[in-house]
């Protein structure tokens, strides 16, 4: 009798996962004799199927051990012809397979894998990849990385044997990482037609290495018809948007408007501070910008490596004017992400939102959208430095392509061609301006070449306006983690766990830190 | 039959044994080489010695911090799960109504991802946390907390299949006759089920116990080491010095080496001290 019951834990297990996927019940610990030999009957019929699905499983693993065999005798295999076939990817290789071009700067027989960034655009991508194949025969493969993956992603995929030939960084700090992946550009079409050359990501010897293939705005987005409904209001601070040029008055405006969000028919001025960990780069990075711009202007500048953070105070007065005249109270903040904040401003619950032009998308995109096309206006961020009345909107890119240095002469003649066809042919043109939505940076653009969306509009508006714009000086910020570590300490103000000095001082010592490990 | 066998050795591991390597001794060894370069990807390290491993335990990595929260979640973990899942296996062994529609809800939890697991607790405590006017970030005590929980939630329902399994297999007889020697429920439990079930008691402390800590996704989902990475884990450790500092992969792959040490070495430790206890059935 003991016998039956001598199974090991194993199979104990397994007749478990019968119980519950087959219903197969074993009532082993019944103690009526009949009960027992039902057991036992429905134990064998458990056997067989065991069995039989045992051997499936062996056979399974045995094809799989088979193909995995083979499948590595054959990469190995193309490992050894890659030199010379330039490319042979793993099912589709076309017609490039037997082309030899090497050391010679012709296009012939590349291809472009670009590794694109944004996955927003993901379907754009494609569609141009597509247009491009059909019109030059070049295979064009991209890959969209998911959203905040793209360093992960580049990591693994410019290691295999089929690497991206164009990919992109987001400035110097990017280029520290990439440079022995990045190709000099400066003999190229790309970097010749770029308007502002200054914009180029340059290495220490001088060679532009990066270049930015879109120009981007932020600043405070606010909603005009909830700004023009405030201004109509008995003791309204000021009556028109042109009056709020520096921030004293800015404050004063955002407070009186909290006084009256009832009236307004809103929950507060600002949409919420979203500071989920991962959703706080509205404020450690583009917030952040501000005092550090301000600092290297006062310095004469680009980069420090170490900062004092002489604007620390200015820093928190615009962020104390965000957290405490929002749509949610500073403690909860911890649970507010970017998109929740967009939709706040787009079904009217708030007047301002802080984001920039690629933010219209997320506006337009929410359903019940209450605010007019007309009505989404950019107003600069003053954080109370410098000549306020000619400030203007923080202007720049985070978006540079680079051509990997590592990849055939073919790819990357094949890939240089591609950029090119975007920035000069009128159909790459139409596909960047008016699919991607960038605002290209390229003297091949003429002016009526220009996205159409409102904060674009608003954008150019600024830029044409003489006023200063901003630069953008976080692409030198020293890392991620310095962002994060930013990001955590003002989560931290907001649920009260540490003092500003606090956050303040690991600013500068998490850049100091930050700084010297790049340098090592 | 052996003869044979010997002959068609080689025909029938190597395929086998070509995946293995693929798969993972080859990676393995790469990966131990790596630690001891600096390097971008994996195709142009440099040599740099033990230069990585100093700078993983030098101050502002956090690596010795996250290992200290990584040992007190491990700790409750184990202990709580089971505990519970030793419980509720008893439970549910003694022939209650609907005894299977159980064993299936608990064991649910467990076939759903831990990145989704973690998005969808991080909700309902912020849903609780609400009332109160603050949100799980705010504390890394409500992180540890969350952690425990969903852990907890996530694994009792395995580790109850494991202990049925063990307590089905202990041999009625052993029970008849200790109730007729007069022993009570709660002794049985302890001289005779608990003995029986040791096996079972081994695998699922292994199971936990590497589990909790080598978590992940759900670190990573939940709170991902906000505040000020105080709940983050020593996985979640290894992935920020990799993927968010500049320069610093070799000194995240260091680390990992290390991770893999005390990983092995606590599983050894445990799984020998658990077998001992063993009884032959």
């Amino acid at each position: 009798m003991l016998q039956n019951y001598k199974y090991d834990i194993a199979k104990s297990v397994k007749e478990c996962y019968y119980e519950i996927v087959i219903g197969n019940v074993t009532e082993n610990d019944s103690e009526t004799i009949p009960k027992l030999t039902r057991g036992k009957q429905k134990e064998k019929r458990g056997m067989v199927m065991k069995k039989k699905l045992l051997s499936t499983l062996l056979c399974v693993s045995m094809v799989s051990a088979m193909l995995v065999g083979c499948g590595s005798e054959a990469s190995s295999d193309s490992t050894e012809t890659k030199e010379t076939t330039a490319a042979e990817s793993t099912a589709d290789d076309t017609t490039t397979a037997e082309t030899t071009a090497d050391d010679t700067a012709s296009a012939e027989g590349g291809k472009v894998y670009y590794l694109n960034f944004k996955p927003e655009v993901d379907e754009a991508w494609q569609e141009i990849a597509a247009a491009y194949t059909a019109e030059t025969g070049v295979e064009v493969k991209v890959v969209t990385a998911a959203s905040g993956t793209y360093e992960e992603v580049l990591k693994s995929e410019i290691a295999g044997s089929d690497a991206p030939t164009l990919f992109q960084i987001n400035g110097p700090i990017g280029y520290q990482t990439w440079k022995d992946y990045c190709m000099d550009l400066t003999d190229t079409d790309l970097y010749a037609n770029l308007s502002d050359k200054s914009l180029a990501v340059t290495g220490d010897d001088g060679k532009a290495y990066g270049i930015p293939y879109t120009v981007e705005a932020y600043g405070i987005i606010y909603n005009d018809s909830i700004m023009q409904a405030y201004f109509a209001m008995d003791g309204a601070v000021v009556t028109s948007v042109d009056e709020i040029n520096n921030f004293e008055t800015l404050k004063a405006v955002v407070e009186d408007m909290q006084s009256k969000a009832a009236d307004l028919g809103i929950d507060g001025v600002f949409a919420s501070t979203s500071l989920m960990p991962g959703e706080d780069w509205r404020w450690q990075t583009h917030l952040a910008n501000l005092p550090i711009y301000f600092e290297y202007q006062d310095k004469g500048v680009s980069d420090l490596d170490e900062i004092e953070f002489t604007y620390s105070e200015n820093f928190k007065n615009i962020f104390d004017l965000y957290i405490n005249n929002s749509t949610c109270a500073p403690g909860l903040l911890g649970s507010k992400d970017v998109s929740s904040s967009m939709a706040e401003f787009a079904l009217g619950q708030c007047a301002m939102v802080q984001n920039g032009n690629w933010g219209w998308g997320q506006i337009s995109g929410v359903d019940g959208n209450v605010v007019a096309e007309e009505d989404v206006k950019f107003l600069p961020i003053y954080v109370g430095v410098g000549d306020e009345a000619n400030q203007g909107l923080c202007t720049g890119t985070e978006n540079f392509w680079c051509v990997n240095s590592q990849a055939s002469a073919a790819d990357q003649q094949a890939t240089l061609d591609f950029c090119n066809w975007l920035i000069s042919s009128d159909a790459g043109k139409d596909y960047m301006v008016n699919t991607l939505g960038n605002a290209a940076p390229f003297s091949t653009f003429s002016d009526d070449e220009k996205p159409s969306d409102p904060l674009a509009q608003e954008m150019y508006r600024y830029m044409e306006s003489g006023k200063t714009s901003v630069t953008w000086n976080f692409t030198s910020f020293p890392s991620q983690d310095f962002k994060d570590d930013f990001g955590a300490a003002l989560l931290e103000y907001c649920n009260g766990n540490m003092t500003w000095d606090d956050v303040a001082n690991t600013v500068v010592t998490r850049w100091a830190e930050e700084k010297a490990a790049i340098a090592e | 039959m052996q003869k044979t066998l010997k002959k068609y050795f080689l025909v029938f591991t190597l395929p086998t044994l070509a995946a293995f390597a693929f798969a993972f001794i080859i990676p393995f060894v790469q990966g131990l080489y790596l630690s001891f370069c600096e390097f971008t990807t994996v195709d142009n390290a440099t040599f740099v010695g033990f230069d990585n491993y100093i700078k993983a335990f030098g101050s502002g990595q956090g690596f010795l911090y996250s290992l200290g929260f990584t040992a007190a979640f491990t700790v409750v973990c184990v202990i709580t799960i089971n505990l519970i899942a030793f419980t509720i296996a008893l439970l549910l062994t003694r022939k209650i109504k609907g005894t299977n529609i159980f064993r299936t809800v608990f064991f649910l939890p467990n076939l759903i991802g831990g990145i989704v697991l973690g998005y969808t607790w991080q909700q309902m405590i912020n849903a609780v946390l609400y009332k109160y006017g603050t949100t799980i970030v705010s504390n890394p005590k409500y992180g540890f907390i969350g952690l425990v929980l969903l852990m907890n939630w996530q694994m009792v329902g395995y580790m109850m299949i494991i202990y049925i399994a063990g307590l089905q297999n202990v041999p009625t007889d052993l029970i008849e006759a200790a109730r007729i020697d007069g022993a009570t429920s709660w002794q049985t439990l302890i001289k005779v089920k608990i003995p029986m079930v040791m096996s079972s008691i081994t695998i699922c402390m292994f199971l936990t116990l590497s589990n909790s800590f080598k978590l992940f996704d759900q670190n990573k989902a939940l709170t991902n080491g906000a505040p000020m990475d105080k709940t983050r884990m020593l996985a979640l450790n290894i992935y920020d010095t990799f993927y968010s500092k500049t320069g610093y992969e070799g000194v995240g792959q260091a680390k990992a080496v290390v991770f893999f040490i005390i990983v092995a070495l606590i599983a050894l430790l445990q799984l020998s001290a658990t077998r001992s206890k063993e009884v032959e059935q």
